[in-house]
């Protein structure tokens, strides 16, 4: 979104946003774009500033400086009531005096709309959520995941152009969990609404952003898509949240080459980084090769297996350098692979790390 | 990671919605209204202790007159041996009963959880008329004791009567949040049943057990009909205010002795509020409730324990109710109703009881209206800390403020030529205002707690859906507090019912309560007349009670239906 050329207008412009409680500061200025109808996941550890970003957006904790604008207007010093989102809260705060129907209407009596119309209205969310049947229910009645959806049918009664979502999955059991991540993403991308998730939950974001940011200690490490997060993590903080990583310390030889207990290793071309300066070299478990190595292959290492965890799917299996005994790393081996190369523990393996599959952060 | 945050930009002034000014204003006015009922009058108190008779201000000239009259020192120490001794009772006494009720298995529990709350219904005289009857110049078993009862021990043993359900509200509620999970520890550690007594319940009740001492303290040192009933002779600091203010028409040293009441009170308040922040939450979400199991030895002592205490209280009360009920004691025991034809011995006859259900009425709906949203405007206002922590402040303030002295500062402030307000004195409305004044306090930690306990979020999202915050308050916000609210309004009609401290000073001929006609009829010598109106009291405010109870279990199940599962 920073690259030349033609930009999307943007649907929430952030820009210089701070927030700070006495002399802690739990947002430092940070300046952000959304483009209508994306689905952006705010993505971080407990305590990075996701959830104040996200308050900050919707006027319930205003920031401490800085602009939004949504839409074009801007937002930033106006009230909740002035402002046009609907918001799904970890604890859903249904109102539980009032039925299902009751709550998903609750913001549609105040517009003085038509009772017909209402009704109508209700049951079309209801339908969107799949509970038709549970209008004359109280939410005491549901069940986490459906109390979730009512939630999220009130959020979207008014037809808001933001959806704000707060850890709207977290309080759900690891099945439900799963199910929902799907409904909810289908149902953003049916209705088109421009949504904001915070999450601490690495796969929930993978799985459901269009694009991702990842936050620590109240600033923004990166913004991209779950493949650019994953693949390309712009900071030794995000390869090693998102996703497993082996990080490996060693001293930059040269723009392209990492040495690591003697040991050369080549990798993409670094510019940021003086030549000699302590690195650390990055590598994900799934993408140490083992099968069919060619003759010629780059960063051919020979390994040690010093322990196999059984995971279910795979193994994760950790693997000594034989050149240099305390340099280790994990990686994942399929069953498939463990029965053909008949790995076990001391088995000694050549290994390749691929050089494109190689990130390099400063130590 | 370094963060640069550039101060250059000016801080933002964030809008304000609707919703908030509307709530700005109501913190505001309620502000107003606690300042008019609570401040100001105390304010005039203590101005009135530095004037002489004809208002010239004289500095310390009314202490030290005071501090200088053996007479009305000598009545501050022995309110003070007073409350130390019922205290050094009432606890220990409360606390065996708090934990009867919570770990042992008693039979017919309700009961006995029952009859604790009695004297709770009653106003205070009620346990110095019935010891009158017992061991008065022509008590029953007046040979049983040394000398008379009138004087210490008489007040001691009435305050005992008086105190004991407070303090065991307290400790039943700070001995039922313990959590299993600690005993089944000291068990496994193989911890002696002693051992495991003071190690882990006691130092669980620690702050029940402070609080419970403080409540009780403060109870005897304010209260005033219990001394004025059985005092005789001995003078207390709650009797001298009366005499100097009724008796000599002395404002001046009324308002001193006033304020040398409201010391001790106000000292015990802060006290347990310093306590109380000290404690952290014992029972957490992830507790485990203890549930006594049967042990045949403990639970018969705790019965027999249990059954004692009970006769005790229903044996006073019988006693009143028996002494309202008889022609001329103790000469002639015959049954009569002669006593409950109070024309006969009071000029406001039956219309003082009619006066004081009128006024808990009032009471109840005016000071429950009044907390509720009072609690919720202070509570769900943002910002505005300043004016916030002025209506905290007046919330709690009447806590510490005993009634006879709150009662003396509506008469120095309402009774004031100058005040604009002075229309409402001697009406039925003062009377109202006063008791909802003088009981704010409970009323409003009972609604705040409430609203503490509901999703902070429903503002929330009611701003996100355009809704305004007060439609929230009357759809959502105060139908999930109904119980709460109704606690509110019982406890507010009961304590209307049976004050006598501050609403004494301020009642006219036609508006006089059923407590004070009860406390006139025994100054002129019918004990049986004022045990009588007593009973009438306690038999509308414990039906009050028992309907509330009704009404909790059946009626609001059937309106309340989203509770259920």
């Amino acid at each position: 979104m920073n690259g030349a050329g033609e930009v999307p207008m943007s649907y929430l412009e952030v820009r210089n946003l701070s927030k700070r409680f006495g002399d802690f500061v739990a947002l430092g200025d940070i300046s952000l774009d959304i483009v209508e109808g994306e689905f952006v996941c705010f993505l971080g550890p407990s305590g990075c500033g996701k959830t104040t970003l996200l308050r900050a957006i919707a006027g319930l904790d205003p920031q401490t400086s800085g602009t939004i604008h949504q839409k074009g207007r801007d937002v930033s010093a106006l009230p909740p009531a002035q402002r046009d989102f609907g918001i799904v809260f970890q604890s859903y705060a249904l109102f539980p005096n009032l039925t299902v129907a009751d709550n998903v209407g609750y913001g549609l009596v105040s517009r003085r709309d038509k009772k017909a119309a209402i009704a109508a209205r209700v049951t079309e969310l209801l339908g969107l959520v799949g509970l038709l049947d549970s209008g004359a229910k109280y939410p005491a009645q549901l069940s986490g995941g459906q109390q979730q959806r009512v939630a999220l049918a009130r959020a979207l009664a008014t037809a808001p152009g933001l959806l704000l979502l707060d850890e709207p999955l977290s309080a759900l059991d690891a099945r439900v969990r799963v199910r929902l991540r799907h409904e909810i993403k289908a149902l953003q991308r049916r209705l088109g609404v421009t949504t904001i998730m915070v999450t601490h939950d690495q796969e929930e974001a993978l799985t459901m952003a269009d694009r991702i940011v990842v936050m620590n200690h109240g600033a923004i490490e990166q913004v991209g898509t779950p493949q650019e997060i994953y693949r390309r993590p712009a900071t030794a903080f995000v390869a090693d949240f998102v996703g497993s990583m082996n990080f490996l310390s060693g001293k930059l030889a040269a723009p392209d080459t990492v040495e690591i207990a003697g040991r050369a290793f080549r990798c993409a071309a670094q510019d940021g980084l003086a030549p000699g300066s302590a690195v650390r070299l990055c590598i994900r478990p799934e993408d140490v090769r083992v099968r069919d190595l060619p003759a010629d292959v780059a960063n051919r290492v020979a390994v040690e297996v010093t322990e196999l965890d059984f995971v279910g799917a795979f193994c994760r299996a950790t693997l000594k350098l034989r050149e240099a005994d305390d340099v280790a790393l994990t990686a994942d081996f399929s069953s498939n692979l463990i029965r053909d190369l008949g790995v076990e523990l001391g088995r000694k393996l050549d290994i390749a790390l691929p050089p494109d599959r190689l990130r390099v952060f400063a130590a | 990671m370094t963060l640069a945050v550039s101060d250059r930009r000016p801080p933002l002034r964030v809008g304000l919605s609707r919703d908030d000014l509307t709530m700005r204003l109501g913190v505001v006015l309620l502000a107003l209204v606690l300042l008019l009922i609570v401040g100001l009058p105390l304010w005039a108190l203590l101005a009135k202790g530095f004037e002489d008779r004809d208002g010239k201000f004289v500095w310390f000239a009314n202490y030290a007159a005071y501090f200088s009259t053996p007479a009305l020192f000598d009545s501050a120490l022995n309110s003070f041996k007073v409350a130390a001794v019922t205290t050094l009772v009432v606890v220990p006494l409360s606390f065996l009963y708090a934990y009867a009720l919570t770990r042992a298995v008693l039979p017919l529990r309700w009961l006995f959880q029952g009859i604790s709350l009695i004297p709770i219904f009653a106003p205070s005289l009620l346990p110095g008329l019935a010891l009158i009857y017992l061991f008065g110049n022509q008590g029953f078993f007046k040979g049983l004791l040394g000398g008379p009862i009138y004087g210490f021990d008489g007040i001691v043993i009435a305050q005992i009567f008086y105190c004991f359900p407070h303090a065991t509200l307290i400790l039943v509620t700070a001995l039922s949040t313990a959590d299993a999970r600690l005993y089944e520890a000291a068990d496994a550690l193989g911890a002696s049943k002693l051992r495991v007594f003071f190690t882990v319940t006691l130092p669980g009740a620690k702050y029940g057990l402070i609080s419970a001492a403080l409540v009780v303290f403060t109870l005897v040192i304010t209260d005033f009909g219990i001394a004025k009933v059985i005092g005789g002779n001995f003078n207390v600091l709650a009797t001298d205010v009366y005499k100097q203010v009724i008796g000599q028409q002395n404002f001046s040293m009324g308002a001193v002795v006033g304020m040398v009441l409201l010391a001790p009170a106000a000292l015990a308040f802060v006290v347990d509020r310093l306590v109380q922040r000290k404690q952290v939450a014992l029972l957490t979400a992830r507790a485990v409730p203890l549930v006594p199991k049967p042990k045949l030895g403990r639970d018969l002592f705790f019965t027999a324990f249990c059954s004692l205490v009970s006769v005790g209280i229903l044996a006073i009360l019988g006693m009143a109710a028996w002494g309202s009920l008889i022609k001329y004691w103790p000469y002639n025991l015959t049954l009569t109703l002669g006593n409950y034809e109070f024309t006969n011995f009071d000029a406001s006859g039956w219309d003082s009881y009619f006066n004081s259900l009128r006024m808990a009425l009032g009471a109840a709906i005016v000071g429950t209206a009044l907390t509720f949203v009072g609690a919720w405007l202070n509570e769900k206002t943002k910002g505005f800390g300043l004016m916030r922590g002025v209506v905290q402040f007046l919330a709690f303030l009447p806590m510490a403020v005993p009634g006879l002295v709150l009662g003396l500062g509506y008469i120095f402030f309402f009774n004031a030529p100058n005040n604009p307000l002075n229309f409402i004195y001697a009406t039925m409305a003062i009377l109202v205002v006063n008791t909802v004044a003088h009981f704010y306090t409970v009323g409003h930690l009972t609604a705040t707690t409430a609203l503490k306990q509901i999703d902070p979020e429903f503002e929330s999202v009611s701003a996100s859906l355009k809704v305004p915050i007060w439609r929230t308050f009357g759809r959502v916000t105060a139908p999930i507090c109904l119980p709460a609210i109704l606690d509110v309004a019982i406890y507010m009609f009961v304590n209307a019912m049976t004050t006598v401290s501050s609403v004494i000073f301020l009642y006219a001929p036609d508006t006089k309560l059923a407590s004070v006609a009860a406390v006139n009829i025994e100054e002129a010598g019918t004990t049986a007349a004022a045990a009588a109106l007593c009973i009438v009291i306690v038999i509308t405010s414990a039906a009050v009670k028992a309907l509330h109870v009704l009404a909790d279990r059946f009626l609001l199940g059937r309106l309340q239906a989203w509770r259920r599962r």
